[in-house]
């Protein structure tokens, strides 16, 4: 892995304007090409799990998935380092259309329900203790999460049969709305007191939980909705995208538990709320206390680079298909991951999404992590930072000058915010 | 029949074949599509920013 790691190897091409046009595929060389690959150890953790297990004789080995992805992680993003280079502009074209990044991903989807399935065989017919049997829903959880992201990458693309994809790798979730709110609502609305999906400074993650899950799901529904009142029908449709996908969720279910017997269902429903968890520390941590301005004709100023935080830990990136490399993502959201660029004006966190989600579960250390560093990105002046309206007296006790007016930031009931 | 670019992404919505998913049939003019209207497939530009194409 090392070898995708130094910032200031020979071939590290930067893609200023200068090396825009100079340069053609014949001279760069994606140092992460095969790197990618490493992305499907996560849909076969159940199966490493049972691996481990058969050869340690120890059943706490059916935990493997958490403690790779909140343990194992975290240190290689500490041990393998930052990778800050970006391919040229010149090369961006060629490098979305080489099919291979696609396959790279689309692979995820059948190690992940070859995953689901052989879980619930050993949670029906493996002898597994009520303990082990949680342990492997965990792990599955991981892989569930992790799939929630594959199906970000893909349900992005403009290709049906990409989005097609994305759905089918929710299922397993139940998140199926995701691939619906998250296109049509949190990359309008990122930022911004309005989002659901973006976390407020102040704001713990086991505050944003209920928020972002319920305010995920109303997203959907009303953008649904809308949708198909423009096609004079109402929201109680098979066409209704949200109704689909949950169905889809029910189907497979009900199947599996058809199958293997009701004995799976509680750890399906554990997975899948662990799973979809996953997904939503991620956006906790994504743009945490960042706020777009509004401009005087009352929209918000364009997503830009300072409103997403990024991190250029290979460990996670490789993980997260380069979602750390998030900016770049708000201002392109076609654009494939590969291609993903670093920008130096984004805020950067303090080590990769793997690292940052375990503080985020403990919300002192988070606190303590994150918020002067949304104090220093604001420059001091918190009226620009979205802040949470319950944790506005004691973030401002803490760091507020005392003399600043602050903005009524009200859960977006009100067209509030600063005009600029 | 006029066709409209989102600059972001390179959407182009074609007034000829509209967008039926999003709810507008064939032949809805562009002036017909809500205001409030994002990009369907980047979401990060609205109606307003749409460039008319020659």
């Amino acid at each position: 892995m090392s070898a995708v790691t130094s910032h200031a190897a020979p071939d590290d091409i930067d893609s200023g304007p200068a090396a825009a046009g100079t340069l053609n595929p014949a001279h760069w060389r994606d140092r992460k090409r095969y790197a990618w690959l490493l992305g499907l150890i996560v849909p076969l953790l159940p199966f490493i799990s049972w691996g481990l297990v058969e050869l340690t004789g120890l059943g706490v080995f059916w935990f493997y998935g958490p403690v790779l992805i909140f343990g194992v992680f975290p240190l290689l993003d500490l041990i393998v380092g930052l990778d800050a280079s970006n391919p040229p502009d010149s090369v961006i074209k060629w490098l979305e259309q080489d099919r291979y990044y696609r396959w790279c991903t689309y692979l995820f989807l059948p190690l992940q329900y070859a995953g689901l399935v052989f879980a619930c065989w050993m949670w029906s017919h493996g002898g597994l203790s009520t303990v082990e049997s949680i342990g492997l829903s965990l792990t599955v959880a991981m892989v569930a999460g992790v799939a929630i992201n594959t199906a970000h990458e893909l349900g992005h693309k403009r290709a049906s049969s990409e989005r097609w994809l994305s759905r089918v790798a929710l299922a397993q979730t139940g998140y199926g709305h995701f691939f619906i709110e998250h296109n049509r609502g949190h990359h309008v609305r990122v930022a911004t007191p309005e989002d659901p999906a973006s976390a407020r400074l102040g704001e713990s993650f086991y505050a944003f939980w209920p928020r972002t899950v319920s305010g995920s799901l109303r997203s959907a529904w009303e953008l649904e909705r809308v949708r198909l009142r423009r096609m004079e029908r109402g929201p109680w449709t098979i066409r209704n995208d949200a109704l689909s996908a949950w169905a889809m969720t029910v189907a497979l279910f009900a199947a599996l538990a058809l199958v293997f017997g009701p004995v799976v269902l509680p750890y399906l429903l554990i997975q899948a709320v662990f799973g979809f968890s996953l997904l939503e520390v991620v956006n906790y941590l994504e743009h945490y206390g960042l706020r777009r301005s509004r401009r005087e004709d009352g929209r918000y100023e364009r997503t830009a680079p300072e409103h997403s935080w990024n991190s250029n830990n290979v460990a996670s990136n490789v993980l997260l298909y380069h979602l750390q490399r998030h900016s770049d993502h708000h201002a392109n959201p076609l654009r494939r991951y590969q291609a993903l660029r670093h920008y130096d004006e984004a805020p950067q966190l303090p080590t990769g999404y793997a690292g940052m989600i375990l503080a985020a579960v403990l919300p002192p250390v988070w606190r303590r992590v994150m918020d002067h560093r949304v104090v220093e990105h604001y420059e001091g002046d918190l009226t620009r930072a979205n802040i949470s309206p319950r944790a506005q007296a004691r973030v401002l006790a803490r760091y507020g000058p005392g003399t600043v007016a602050v903005p009524a930031t009200d859960g977006g009931r009100s067209a509030g915010g600063v005009a600029r | 029949m006029s066709r409209y670019r989102c600059p972001a992404c390179g959407y182009v919505y074609d007034e000829e074949l509209g967008h039926p998913h999003e709810g507008f049939p064939p032949g809805t003019p562009f002036s017909e599509v809500p205001e409030e209207w994002h990009c369907p497939d980047c979401g990060v530009r609205d109606k307003v920013d749409f460039e008319r194409l020659p």
